[in-house]
């Protein structure tokens, strides 16, 4: 009996952390194959990549917790950061009112993380108002705020928007690349939202029970509306500090990163029917993602059998959850 | 033809079955009669081979049987329909009665032409006049259930089983229906009747089977039975808690309902016809109905969830309260324990603590943050007071018994301290001594001063606890009594809909 208890505890300490042994076992493996894999400039890299990810799936992590999804984050990662490097270099001219509005580094950023936001409202405004299926709703979104920033870069990129504005994507922060700065910050303030404030607490009771939580007096529109805001203000994130390491807003950057994000939301243990999950697992996820990625790379794994692979490892992510969720 | 013996069913704990003892009679139309969770719908279950693990036998045709699972009870030649149908509104009425055993030509093709003159041939043997390519989604329910008949007949089923089948259907397709069963009597078919309502029993049923509390309690031959008779077999349970009531308690004050009706979409009946009562501080005011009397909605109306389609007054303590949804009506001071824990009650997923504190969160933060040290010992409190047994408040809540799960939904609505406490079937599924402790914490808090509405569909339960006594039947109130007013026989009166 006791043997038995003791297993089960066992059990469930390793499927805890189950996501980090498998970082470790895989970081072992790779650095024992390449000798570039443990040196600090690749390993700056490897986090420099990642933080555009781990910013887009924090909020996707959020949106998944209620038992939706959000597809339009790519989309919106390049209309935001399109619209801030537009803002910065341009500004906007109104020719016929004689009008010139021209932008700071700092005036373009609020305004496209003001953008971000106001596509993710409006994301959630759809699919509680009309009961949209998200899947739908934000599908939707991800053709027109891809063909927004077709419109707004008409179909070129918007490149030398000044070193400034460069160093927030390349620069340095007391030893640690900015962007990861970045990252880390939302990722401490998801965690805070999701662990210690009633607007986390409702997130996992929708995804949870939904019946049950607008018995609960909860406003389910409301925290819907807020989740995907803020899904789409992170998107804009994601997009400017892309903008900003490539020195050009790129009309088709963030093609497909909406699964790059689902996978880190998967792999990091978050159920996709809601309420069972967090936001340091999608961390984990992303950064086991990232780790492939770097570690096929220096390999000289084909980028052909790199999507292979990482298609494999989220199927198994999954088959390992549902293992656990069964006990 | 059939005879099931001893057959008991246990689910997590709590008996739903004991030893029951049951014989279907080839063209004979069987009833099996008894009140919401009596066990009815479990034995059907178990005879249609949807629960295999049960203990006793069934001995069909002289041959022992135990059903693996519904195929093979389908292969033997039984037969059931459910209450919600289980056909696939898109697909045409031929589509659904070959579903799973379509006719296929020498080449692995589906031979419509000879599946469609079958159904025809089906449908004509029912009088059911209507083109077998047609959807099912464009029927009526009552052709749907034809449809499902027709299915049962093509696997050449010897019992029918059918659960409820003229709740949802109209007058006069219950006559057709009618008409249909009279002829399966004639062709020998056993048809296992389940069904609320007496007066078609009488109509259509030659013998009958009681069921109370998962105990067979007598059958026999319906000729020579009145409506009395059923009844008093029906009830007849004994009382272990009676209340007494030596305060005199008000029956108004605190809540008065005026008029309340409710909408169905995309139908004429109303769900809720004019509802009016009212509800003093400390009494407890039971409501009964049978299954489809509409107190649920009842309640989930008072407590906003149906503000598009409702309509009618709630004043609370002299105030006209406007509910447009379940914030208002907490605010307002009213708090419901719904009907499904599972469903609509708990996030199971989530522990004790998170559950018991969902509904108070505002209080127990500073500076938009929560403090675990407040919810901890709000949880701890009414785990406490409730005796909600578990090895911490951390304990997830989805292994929980049900009688511990019931006290995490009270606790919950609890913590909000309400003036009005709505309870729906606030003992369903939980084993006796959990019933007794809820009974005892229900009589606490009226004497708290709390008014406590109390639906139910258990009459001892009514009768025990209640102050006064409401009942339903479709969709109105049929009939108040006081509480020593109150007997079974007249509750139970009341409550039966005269739809025939």
């Amino acid at each position: 009996m006791e043997t038995a208890i003791n297993r089960k505890k066992y059990r469930q300490t390793i499927s805890r952390f189950q996501s980090l042994i498998a970082l470790f076992i895989l970081c072992f493996v790779i650095s024992l194959l390449s000798d570039k894999f443990l040196t600090a400039t690749n390993i700056w890299n490897v986090m420099r990549q990642i933080s555009v990810n781990i910013c887009i799936s924090v909020g996707m992590t959020l949106v998944v917790l209620t038992a939706g999804i959000d597809l339009s984050v790519g989309s919106i990662l390049a209309l935001c950061g399109a619209i801030t490097a537009g803002l910065l270099k341009n500004g906007i001219e109104i020719p016929s009112h004689n009008l010139y509005i021209g932008f700071t580094i700092f005036g373009a950023i609020i305004t496209g993380l003001l953008g971000g936001s106001l596509l993710g409202w409006f994301n959630g405004w759809a699919i509680t108002k009309f009961k949209v299926p998200p899947f739908a709703a934000t599908l939707a979104m991800l053709t027109i705020a891809r063909g927004l920033t077709m419109l707004w870069t008409k179909g070129f990129p918007i490149s030398n928007l000044g070193e400034k504005f460069a160093s927030l994507g390349t620069g340095w922060f007391l030893g640690i690349p900015s962007p990861v700065w970045i990252s880390g910050i939302i990722v401490f303030i998801a965690i805070i939202i999701t662990n210690k404030t009633k607007l986390g607490r409702y997130i996992y009771a929708i995804g949870g029970n939904e019946s049950a939580a607008t018995l609960s007096g909860i406003n389910i529109k409301k925290i819907k509306i807020a989740v995907y805001t803020i899904a789409g203000a992170l998107a804009a994130v994601g997009g400017i500090l892309v903008t900003s390491r490539l020195d050009a807003a790129q009309p088709n950057a963030g093609t497909g990163y909406e699964l790059d994000s689902i996978a880190a939301v998967v792999i990091g243990g978050t159920s996709l029917s809601g309420g069972r999950g967090s936001v340091m697992g999608t961390v984990l996820g992303a950064v086991i993602i990232g780790v492939l990625n770097n570690g096929l790379v220096l390999l000289n794994v084909s980028p052909f059998w790199q999507q292979v692979v990482k298609g494999f490892v989220i199927l198994i992510a999954v088959v390992i959850d549902k293992a656990n969720a069964k006990e | 033809m059939l005879v099931a013996e001893n057959i008991t069913k246990k689910f997590s704990g709590v008996t739903a079955l004991d030893n029951v003892y049951l014989e279907l009679h080839a063209g004979k139309v069987n009833a099996i009669i008894g009140e919401n969770g009596a066990g009815k719908s479990t034995l059907m279950k178990i005879l249609s081979g949807v629960y295999t693990d049960y203990d006793g036998r069934i001995v069909l045709k002289n041959q022992p049987v135990r059903f693996q699972n519904t195929k093979q009870a389908q292969a033997l030649g039984i037969a059931i329909i459910h209450q919600e149908l289980n056909l696939i509104p898109y697909l045409s009425i031929t589509e659904n009665i070959f579903l799973g055993r379509e006719i296929t030509n020498t080449l692995g093709l589906l031979d419509k032409k000879q599946m469609r003159s079958q159904t025809l041939a089906l449908l004509k043997r029912l009088k059911l006049d209507i083109d077998p390519d047609t959807k099912i989604s464009s029927l009526k329910v009552g052709q749907q259930q034809v449809v499902e008949i027709a299915k049962a007949l093509l696997l050449d089923a010897e019992i029918i089983i059918m659960d409820e089948p003229t709740s949802a259907i109209s007058e006069s397709e219950v006559e057709v229906l009618f008409d249909i069963i009279a002829q399966l009597k004639k062709e020998n078919k056993a048809i296992a009747y389940i069904s609320h309502k007496l007066d078609e029993l009488f109509k259509i049923a030659d013998r009958y089977i009681v069921l109370r509390d998962g105990k067979t309690i007598e059958s026999g031959d319906m000729q020579g039975m009145t409506h009395d008779s059923i009844i008093q077999k029906m009830v007849g349970r004994e009382i272990k808690i009676v209340r007494n009531s030596n305060t005199e308690k008000k029956s108004s004050g605190l809540l008065s309902v005026n008029n309340i009706s409710l909408k169905q979409q995309s139908k004429k009946d109303d769900l809720l016809k004019n509802i009016s009562f009212s509800l003093g501080k400390g009494e407890i005011l039971g409501v009964f109905g049978l299954m489809g009397a509409g107190r649920t909605e009842l309640m989930e109306t008072i407590f906003g969830l149906h503000a598009k389609h409702a309509s009618g007054d709630v004043v609370i303590e002299g105030k006209k309260e406007n509910i447009q949804s379940p914030q208002d009506a907490i605010n307002a001071g009213l708090a419901l324990v719904p009907e499904d824990r599972k469903k609509d009650g708990l996030v199971l997923d989530l522990d004790i603590r998170t559950n018991i504190c969902l509904t108070t969160l505002s209080d127990l933060q500073t500076m938009g943050l929560l403090e675990r040290k407040k919810e901890t010992a709000l949880a701890k409190k009414y785990i406490g007071e409730l005796r909600i047994k578990s090895s911490s408040d951390k304990q997830p809540t989805k292994n929980l018994s049900g009688g511990n799960q019931q006290k995490i939904v009270l606790a919950k609505w609890l913590a909000t301290k309400p003036k009005i406490l709505m309870l729906d079937e606030p003992t369903r599924g939980i084993d006796i001594n959990a019933k007794n402790e809820i009974y005892k914490l229900i009589l606490q808090l009226a004497d708290e001063g709390l008014g406590i509405i109390m639906v139910s569909s258990e009459l001892p339960e009514i009768l025990a606890i209640s102050d006064r006594v409401l009942v339903m039947a479709e969709g109105a109130i049929t009939a108040e009594f006081a509480a020593n007013e109150a007997t079974e026989d007249a509750i139970l009166k009341a409550a039966i809909p005269k739809i025939i």
